[in-house]
């Protein structure tokens, strides 16, 4: 066999791999939408579970996860920009850069489950908030904070040090080139990894588990200080703690997280690229 | 504002420091109680006998097969597509393969798992002619999909960075378009496999509903990757729970975090020396 024909089955066997990694996408796809489509209805969406779970909607584990996909924003977001000025606009590199850099590295390397220990040991028990939104909101955060910070400071360093320059010269400080040209610019980016980011928190069970998901609660929350059901905890529960739920809601559930979480990585992908045809450097 | 800036990049460090004292804090009542020596070889997981058995070393060799089991697998097929989407396919293919593999990244792992108990576990169930399709294996194949997406972009980044004119060098010599990828390509983005392969580590020891859901949660000190198996991870979700608040068991699944923590950081921190190690 010479190298030429050695070439031609590696090549044909490395497209094949490819393909099998990419077919169970597809068919795990198609399982999921050919046996959820018939659950999706207004009541299904718009009605509180009844029978233990095993007929009506899904309303308050919809609700809950929306809430929680907010109160993740609203920590994660604030926190995570600065961290990203502070390390392409402010820090030099010194080894503290390099420790903060290692953190971030570690922080995104923890283990799901470990995040929620930690959330039930500092928020819920420590701090005494209890299992809430607010407790499972700021566990999420502080794990989404890692992908929010690479994403922000790719975008921050992909301005060019031209725009930075320009302002300088006009006699602009670092936090005015800073808030008023350099952001600007990068916000693109940062709004499609923040997207990213929190469409993985919706997806994620373990850390939920302890700090804020209700096993069944038929009612809308309160306030931030109470539990909510989560869409995630919803299909763990109904797929191995409740006996006989009906098929249909099962893929029902999985089919609503799904669309959900497609659509923000969607809208992130698309604005990705209505923004990047707009560049005008 | 610049105070506020400079402490949002000092905040991650302290997160990484709190996650570690509020571990240490929970478990060290267990560690000074147990002897750490002991509960790492201990061969007995019984949290609610009497009196309770706190042996780590079943759910350490659970995390360890199907950790193993998931690598063996994902390893070789990841650098095949990796290769295969950088080096090989054709431009307009490239694109849909990169979605496809970006899409199994975007299912949530509770999703895989059910996937797994509904597709994948009766399928192993049949095959091997096994009592229960919730093993070890099953596993294994669920979190190689799950670390796959993680794996192939990282060797992906690794060989497009290895620097054109390596492989001009190699195809001018009158080596085949295989030769250079074999020969240079792949031991030029040597470091960047191997991070690929200490992160695709890192994510599978850690992941937890997929080993929750579908590996049969039996701890035992497995044998067969064909056994069911309970991972550290699982028994920390399972248990939790309905544990005691203040008990000894309480205690010691803080202390399988602690290790989870210490083991997933020395993984993640070798990856990113391997990846910040300049070779051109």
């Amino acid at each position: 066999m010479n190298a030429k024909q050695i070439q031609n089955i590696m090549f044909w066997l490395m497209a094949a791999i490819t393909v099998l990694i990419i077919l169970p996408v597809i068919i795990i796809f198609s399982i999921i939408i050919f046996n959820g489509y018939s659950a999706l209805s207004p009541e299904f969406i718009f009605a509180i579970p009844r029978m233990g779970m095993k007929a009506g909607g899904i309303f308050p584990a919809i609700i809950g996860t929306l809430y929680l996909i907010l109160g993740t924003m609203l920590f994660s977001l604030p926190l995570g920009v600065l961290a990203a000025i502070y390390l392409t606009e402010y820090a030099t590199e010194n080894w503290l850069t390099r420790i903060i850099e290692i953190a971030i590295v570690n922080l995104a390397g923890v283990p799901s489950i470990v995040y929620g220990l930690f959330g039930l040991g500092l928020f819920v028990m420590f701090l005494n908030i209890g299992a809430s939104i607010l407790a499972g909101s700021l566990t999420l955060a502080i794990m989404t904070l890692p992908v929010i910070i690479t994403a922000s400071r790719e975008a921050l360093m992909a301005v060019p040090k031209s725009f930075r320059e320009v302002s300088y010269s006009l006699g602009a400080s670092r936090w005015q080139t800073v808030s008023k040209v350099v952001l600007p610019n990068a916000i693109p980016g940062i709004i499609t990894g923040t997207i990213l980011g929190l469409s993985r928190a919706a997806g994620e069970t373990a850390p939920i588990l302890f700090t804020v998901a209700a096993f069944y609660l038929p009612k809308l929350p309160a306030s931030i200080f109470d539990q909510v059901m989560a869409l995630p905890y919803h299909i763990y529960v109904l797929s191995t703690q409740v006996p006989n739920v009906p098929e249909r809601i099962q893929y029902g559930t999985i089919l609503v997280l799904i669309l959900m979480v497609f659509i923000m990585n969607i809208s992130a992908a698309y604005l990705r690229a209505y923004f990047r045809k707009r560049k005008l450097w | 504002m610049e105070a506020a800036i400079f402490m949002s990049g000092l905040i991650v460090i302290l997160f990484v420091v709190l996650i570690f004292v509020f571990l240490l804090r929970e478990s060290i009542v267990f560690f000074t109680n147990q002897n750490l020596l002991g509960v790492l070889s201990g061969k007995d997981w019984y949290p609610i006998s009497d009196p309770p058995r706190f042996g780590f070393l079943p759910l350490i060799l659970g995390s360890l097969f199907v950790t193993l089991g998931a690598i063996v697998i994902a390893v070789p097929l990841s650098m095949a597509a990796a290769i295969y989407i950088s080096e090989v396919a054709p431009h307009r293919f490239k694109n849909i393969f990169k979605t496809g593999i970006e899409l199994l990244a975007a299912i949530p792992s509770v999703v895989l798992a059910f996937i797994g108990i509904v597709a994948l576990s009766p399928f192993i169930k049949n095959i091997f002619n096994l009592p229960s399709g919730l093993t070890a294996l099953t596993g294994s194949i669920m979190l190689a999909f799950m670390a796959m997406p993680t794996i192939v972009s990282i060797i992906e980044d690794a060989i497009t960075s290895v620097p054109r004119s390596y492989k001009e060098g190699a195809l001018a010599l009158g080596a085949t378009h295989w030769q250079t990828i074999r020969r240079v390509i792949l031991p030029a983005a040597f470091p960047g496999i191997i991070a690929a392969v200490m992160l695709g580590i890192g994510r599978v020891i850690g992941e937890t509903m997929v080993v929750l859901m579908i590996t049969g949660n039996a701890a035992i000190i497995p044998t067969s990757i064909l056994q069911p198996v309970r991972t550290l991870t699982a028994t920390v979700a399972a248990e939790m729970g309905e544990v005691i608040r203040g008990s000894q068991h309480y205690y010691a699944l803080y202390g399988i975090g602690l290790v989870l923590f210490v083991v997933t950081f020395f993984v993640n921190l070798m990856a990113d020396i391997f990846l910040h190690r300049k070779r051109y």
